[in-house]
């Protein structure tokens, strides 16, 4: 299969987000593609997710998922349905906050993009867009500072962590009224997933929790699944989905305008700043561990 | 003749019409995209369509008129140079110099714009037209090869056929634009025949879309060209590395005295520009240039220019009553047609872009580089007001310039000492969040602003000026160790003396101009060991970044010092 070249081993084995598991149907065939590769999926009569490689099978076909003899395996962590094509470790990353039993937890849709995965990652790691971007939401011009922060790679979570990271945001979230510096935490504790914690403004010991974790479709497409578990006594779930549905929906325009789609690893491909560090961290990374999709590798 | 993206000849890629007021257009030529736009003073830059930060298409960015902002993070670049002149998220530090994106030759002619991957081509000259003028036809765009769409011209119209992509029929010249390997545009001129103008260009268009049609037709039974595979030019070593510093090294050039006009009572105007004629190297507002004098003393003079005016610098000089032999030199003996040797442009006084109120106070001379802050405030719209202060209206330079600007600009002259003072608090005002306040002139006024700032609880990071002489008292009271790497020489420094000389007495070659630490000739790259910085010439970041010495008045903390020499 052409496909088989194009993935490499450690991307080949990692667990692989595909669906939202409320959305998969009971009985009928959902399909999507993950890797190259043509997927289709289903829940059977106890709700559990089944996945296999999609052969002749189209979106909305009725099925028995007893039928289905070859599986690939499934976990459902966080919300979402999670595959993968080779051999995945026996879990994914924690994020312990989501049991917390008073959280908001939500998944806020699965948005298609034309860009890499690894370049929606070091988006979403990104502070210095907000003003551009997600202005009056995030940022706001002129305040455009990005302070210095510190990032490291952790050794024993083998995750890329950005610590003492704050921004001035007009309305940093759904329950913000005024402008506040606010302090983020961001993980990249998978090669195409990121979490990161923000100051809660409703109350200043916890912190709201918001990560994305993306599917690889192609080389250069790939799905993003957000989910937000938050400390809000006050808004309503779907207030809050749209809320990171809209802040999305502004980087997805920007994504699509970079060029090339693939991320370069090269450290001359473009020009880093400071306040790119984490960014730095996640392509050095992703080198070290030989991620080889949805990148450009350093040659040589 | 099959297509390569390193092909030589000149290509139209829009029409002049494509490029209104403060426009952005997205252009393609051999299978390069490019990001097109015409500055407020009429040039027509055409650059790669790519940020140099993340890679971001520049045809999506904001043209402010003299410079373009990208979307992603707000990186400014320049007109003519397509040098980075300002990044948001460090709005303190004055970008890197080499951050400077790749650019296109251009030519703008018979309302077509034109590039080419160099300037070296011929311009293809095109006769006049007739008795008239040449009129553009609406450009066709063509699913095809274009050397398939330049023979289905030629055979159209019955013309030669081209050995190139122009062809000439009758009345009309046809230019197809390689867009890619597959991908073409016509773009046709036609003499303007007077009468029945519409008549004509609807014609032809016709003609044209019957020709598109079929050339797409009988193309799609052929499979499709590779497209053109362009590449990226990697960025420097250097800049990969996170630069929060690029210490320049020296370069000089030589400019020509355009002009030479008194703009004040003691304040001769130079503008500076280049002997062919090209655009001078990027600047920020808050920039000088050394200008080495006849006499071979070495000035600093701040540029007073606005965002993208890179044809010429204009500085101001002050002729004092008592000279240290520069200004008088400058002023007296430098005429217009004369050359002289600067520097590239540096920036210790960089202006934050990110205040909510900016105040800006001049005295004397000091207007200089606060005329140039002011004018890049004032094109981006940015809250700010002027406060010059001069002994008498007669004194006060670049009146024009000055009256040019839309913010809140006063010209105080004759004031009293504390009038002055009053002026200057009344206009700070008690420091609130995200304001600065810029201060250029003699001493004693800095020394005023500084304190009358404190009182009214502005924070140090909020005051700004700049040194051009370093009026520090020098601790050289360390003693330490230097190893000059390519020497191979390793030596002591006891205290009470420099580096310098202590270089010196070893032989060592080192060339020095000011010796007190703010012409930066004596810099030094450090290779080990942690700098005890007491210059004026570095910034702030360059300081932190450890990278190199001033050998003429700093010194080591560390107990070693390797040095690149
Ligand atoms: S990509 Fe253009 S400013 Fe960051
Ligand atoms: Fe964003």
């Amino acid at each position: 299969m052409k496909s088989d070249k194009l993935i490499d081993p450690v991307t080949r084995d990692l667990w692989q987000v595909i669906a939202a598991a409320e959305e998969v149907p009971i009985g009928a065939v959902e399909t999507t593609l993950l890797l190259d590769t043509p997927i289709a999926l289903t829940r059977d009569g106890e709700g559990q997710p089944v996945v296999w490689l999609r052969t002749v099978e189209e979106a909305g076909d009725e099925i028995d998922a007893d039928e289905i003899v070859e599986r690939l395996p499934v976990l459902v962590r966080y919300g979402y349905v999670w595959t993968s094509l080779g051999n995945p470790p026996p879990d994914i990353f924690p994020i312990p906050e989501y049991a917390e039993p008073d959280r908001k937890n939500m998944s806020c849709g699965s948005i298609g993009v034309n860009v890499s995965a690894p370049r929606a990652v070091e988006n979403f790691l990104d502070m210095g867009h907000f003003p551009y971007v997600h202005t009056d939401i995030l940022g706001a011009e002129p305040h455009t500072e990005v302070k210095e922060y510190d990032v490291e790679v952790s050794e024993e979570r083998d995750e890329v962590l950005a610590t003492r990271c704050r921004f001035f945001q007009p309305r940093a979230a759904l329950s913000a009224t005024e402008g506040i510096e606010v302090e983020y935490v961001y993980r990249v504790p998978h090669p195409f997933c990121s979490v990161l914690y923000k100051s809660c403004p409703e109350d200043e010991s916890r912190r709201d929790v918001i990560a994305i974790f993306l599917q690889p479709m192609t080389q250069d497409r790939c799905r993003a699944h957000l989910l937000q578990s938050m400390v809000d006594s006050v808004s309503t779930i779907t207030e809050l989905r749209r809320f990171q549905q809209t802040i999305f929906g502004q980087d997805k325009p920007i994504l699509e305008n970079q060029m090339p789609r693939r991320l370069p690893l090269d450290p001359r491909a473009e020009t880093p700043i400071r306040a790119d560090k984490s960014a730095i961290a996640y392509r050095r990374w992703l080198s070290r561990k030989g991620i080889a999709y949805g990148v450009i590798p350093q040659a040589g | 003749m099959t297509l390569s993206i390193d092909d030589a000849r000149w290509h139209p890629i829009a029409s002049s019409d494509d490029l209104p007021f403060r426009h952005v257009f997205h252009g393609q030529l051999l299978g390069r995209e490019l990001a097109v736009w015409r500055a407020d003073d009429g040039n027509v830059n055409i650059w790669e369509n790519r940020c140099l930060h993340r890679g971001v298409r520049l045809s999506i960015g904001i043209n402010e008129g003299g410079e373009l902002k990208c979307q992603y993070h707000g990186w400014r670049y320049a007109n003519r140079s397509a040098g980075c002149t300002y990044i948001p998220a460090h709005p303190a530090d004055a970008p890197a110099r080499r951050i400077q994106n790749r650019t296109y030759p251009v030519r703008e002619a018979f309302g077509l714009v034109w590039s080419a991957p160099s300037e070296n081509a011929a311009f293809p000259d095109l006769p006049p037209a007739g008795a008239g003028t040449w009129l553009p036809l609406r450009p066709m765009p063509v699913n095809v090869a274009p050397e398939d769409v330049a023979a289905g011209l030629a055979k159209a119209f019955d013309a030669e056929s081209p050995d190139s992509l122009t062809v000439r029929a009758g009345d009309a010249v046809y230019f197809v634009q390689p867009v890619d390997a597959g991908r073409s545009v016509i773009r046709g001129l036609i003499a303007d025949p007077r009468t029945d103008t519409l008549a004509l260009l609807r014609d032809r268009n016709r003609l044209l879309v019957k020709l598109r049609d079929r050339l797409e037709r009988s193309a799609a039974r052929k499979p499709a060209p590779a497209p053109l595979q362009p590449t990226y030019e990697k960025v420097s070593a250097e800049l990969a590395t996170m630069p929060d510093i690029a210490v320049p090294h020296g370069g000089t050039m030589i400019v020509v005295v355009k002009r030479k006009w008194q703009t004040a009572r003691g304040v001769t105007g130079f503008e500076l520009a280049d002997r062919s004629g090209s655009h001078l190297p990027t600047f920020q507002p808050g920039a000088h240039i050394d200008v080495h004098l006849p006499n071979g003393l070495v000035r600093q003079y701040s540029i007073t220019n606005g965002p993208g005016e890179l044809l010429s610098y204009v500085v101001g000089v002050k002729r004092e009553e008592v000279s240290k032999g520069g200004s008088h030199a400058l002023a007296d003996s430098v005429r217009e047609g004369d050359l002289l040797t600067i520097s590239e442009p540096r920036n210790n006084f960089p202006l934050r872009r990110d205040a909510t109120r900016t105040v800006l106070v001049a005295a004397g001379i000091g207007i200089t580089p606060i005329l140039s802050m002011a004018r890049f405030l004032d094109k981006s719209d940015l809250p700010y007001e002027l406060h010059y202060f001069v002994r008498d209206a007669d004194a006060a330079a670049f009146r024009d310039r000055l009256n040019a600007l839309r913010g809140k600009v006063t010209v105080h002259d004759a004031l009293a000492r504390d009038a002055i003072r009053q002026t200057i608090g009344e206009a700070l005002g008690r420091w609130s969040f995200a304001q600065h306040v810029y201060i250029c002139g003699p001493g004693s006024m800095l020394e005023m602003v500084r304190a009358l700032a404190a009182d009214l609880d502005w924070p140090d990071e909020a005051v700004h000026f700049e040194y051009f002489r370093n009026d520090r008292v020098i601790d050289d009271s360390s003693s330490f160790e230097i190893e000059l790497a390519r020497s191979a020489m390793t030596l002591q420094v006891p205290a009470g003396k420099t580096i310098l000389e202590v270089m010196r007495e070893a032989g060592v070659t080192v060339l020095s101009s000011c010796e007190q630490g703010a012409c930066g000739t004596c810099m030094t790259t450090v290779i080990e060991g942690e700098v005890d910085h007491q210059d004026v010439y570095l910034n702030e970041s360059e300081k932190r970044a450890n990278k190199a010495i001033m050998t003429c008045v700093s010194r080591a903390k560390s107990a070693r010092l390797v040095l690149d020499i």
